[in-house]
């Protein structure tokens, strides 16, 4: 849970929201001239709810409604080009149509925020949440940030904007939730006033926009040249965001008394055992996490909120003392030593000194309910592990087998 | 080519517009066209310009000064790919190899 706002400074609007709905209120209160987006379950309530605020003139948005998500993407990259503040949203096959265009975004530096509604990708089709979709789009580019409450995918929506414009930045970014759990859950959402928001987000000062009094080309051919420096630049630009992320933050817990964190920590000080997740299935391993410390166990939940770029150091240092960190995530990378999480957290800990044993559970897919029993599961099949001293690469929990 | 990745513009933008007449093609070249004054329409009379219309490159250079035409290829940007000799109806162009 994000640190508790007992006392903000701002008046603020309280209201029951789905994490769709959040998502909606934040891109309509953050000043943005161009949404262009193609509506898919679980996202679409983000575009009903941005079309009908245009449509009633509670925005000065432009809305370009097109045939599909390459399209979507295309048109925000235009947009952006010109200098235009930009936002879109997507999930599962459209976030695999968007596919190509993802890197296009990224490579030409646009700071477009994505809105994710995580969903499982075909076949069979399947409108439910895992994280296929996204993690899928790890390597793009963008930056990734991965939401467990309604009330954060208001929050890290409005400080995408700032993170994705900044001069040391000018990447895109996916603001991702869990499709259903989060996209269509009711949540108690606290909003800031209009006011507030787009003093916060400013307004884009683009850096080398399409401008024809001053013609210039972007996205043009470059070959065994060029190109490599240009994928340089790109490295180091999503280097810089974890520093860009804190100040934003930082700014934002001023307004809001709310943070997040690149990773929060859960009672893993003094845990022997920690659960490494995101999005959805921290909210139920913390809970898990509770009632295990009743009984005596040492068991915390390190929750990831930035994905890419990944807080290798960070992630390093607190697990460090654990005895095993036991991940749970919801995606299959098919034929990979083991699934995107846990690849990223192997490879972070293989430098350490002292390296905790790793379990690598995949649940939850195709919004398979994962119940604090498979969380419960897990963590008891790691002790296992940990008796044994070794843990298998991975393991599907969950699945009937 | 010696840039490196800080001292070249931002994600392959390119700021100065027109800046592809830097980027002399000509080096592409396999074979070179060869023109000849003696059955050329242009030469003979201003007429034709096939080669000048159908060159992809502006590498065709029809010259006229006080009343007498002349030919030339602009070489810096001829990539040789012959259009110009195929296109010619008096036969007037060759090309040779480099």
């Amino acid at each position: 849970m994000a640190t508790k706002s007992k006392t903000p400074k701002h008046p603020v609007d309280i209201e029951g929201l789905t994490g769709d709905a959040a998502i909606a209120v934040a891109l309509r209160q953050c000043d943005v001239d161009v949404v262009s987006a193609y509506p898919i379950t679980p996202q679409t309530i983000i575009v009903e709810d941005f079309q009908k605020f245009a449509a009633n003139g509670e925005t000065h948005t432009k809305v370009i409604p097109v045939e599909s998500e390459h399209s979507a993407l295309s048109a925000c990259i235009g947009a952006s080009a010109v200098g235009a503040r930009v936002a879109t949203t997507t999930a599962s096959a459209g976030f695999a149509l968007m596919w190509e265009v993802l890197y296009c975004a990224a490579s030409m530096r646009m700071p477009i925020v994505l809105a994710v509604a995580n969903r499982a990708l075909s076949a069979p089709i399947n409108i439910h949440n895992d994280w296929s979709d996204s993690y899928g789009g790890r390597d793009s580019g963008f930056i990734q940030v991965y939401c467990q409450s309604c009330q954060e995918a208001y929050d890290t929506t409005i400080m995408a904007f700032r993170v994705a414009e900044d001069r040391q930045v000018l990447l895109p970014i996916m603001v991702c939730i869990d499709g259903f759990i989060l996209s269509h859950n009711v949540e108690r959402v606290e909003m800031l006033p209009d006011e507030t928001v787009k003093k916060f987000v400013g307004v884009r000062e683009p850096f080398q926009n399409l401008d024809p009094d001053n013609p210039i080309t972007l996205g043009p051919l470059c070959l065994t040249d060029y190109y490599f420096e240009f994928k340089e630049q790109e490295d180091r630009a999503i280097r810089a965001v974890p520093e860009v992320y804190k100040r934003v933050e930082a700014e934002y817990e001023k307004l809001t008394g709310r943070s997040y964190g690149l990773l929060e920590k859960y009672k893993t000080d003094d845990a022997e055992i920690i659960i490494f997740t995101h999005s959805s299935p921290a909210g139920t391993a913390k809970a898990v996490t509770d009632v295990l410390r009743e009984k005596g166990e040492k068991v915390g939940v390190l929750r990831l909120k930035m994905f890419r770029p990944f807080p290798t150091d960070a992630v390093r240092e607190a697990v460090k003392n654990a005895k095993a960190v036991v991940v749970f995530e919801k995606c299959m990378s098919f034929g990979a030593p083991c699934n995107p999480l846990a690849l990223e957290l192997r490879t972070a800990l293989y430098e350490a000194e002292r390296r905790p044993l790793v379990a690598d559970f995949v649940i939850g897919l195709g919004g398979r309910d994962v119940p604090p029993e498979t969380i419960v599961q897990g963590i008891e099949k790691t002790k296992d592990y940990l008796k044994k001293g070794k843990a298998p690469m991975y393991e599907t929990l969950g699945v009937r087998k | 080519m010696s840039e490196k990745f800080n001292e070249i513009p931002m994600a392959g933008n390119i700021l100065k517009p027109g800046n592809a007449t830097e980027y002399k093609t000509g080096g592409w070249r396999a074979e070179r066209p060869i023109h000849t004054d003696e059955t050329c329409l242009w030469i003979k009379n201003g007429t034709c310009g096939r080669c000048w219309i159908f060159c992809p490159d502006n590498a065709v250079r029809l010259i006229e000064k006080e009343g007498k035409y002349s030919y030339a290829y602009d070489y810096d940007y001829c990539k040789g790919c012959g259009i110009c000799a195929n296109e010619c109806p008096t036969k007037s162009i060759r090309m040779e190899g480099e």
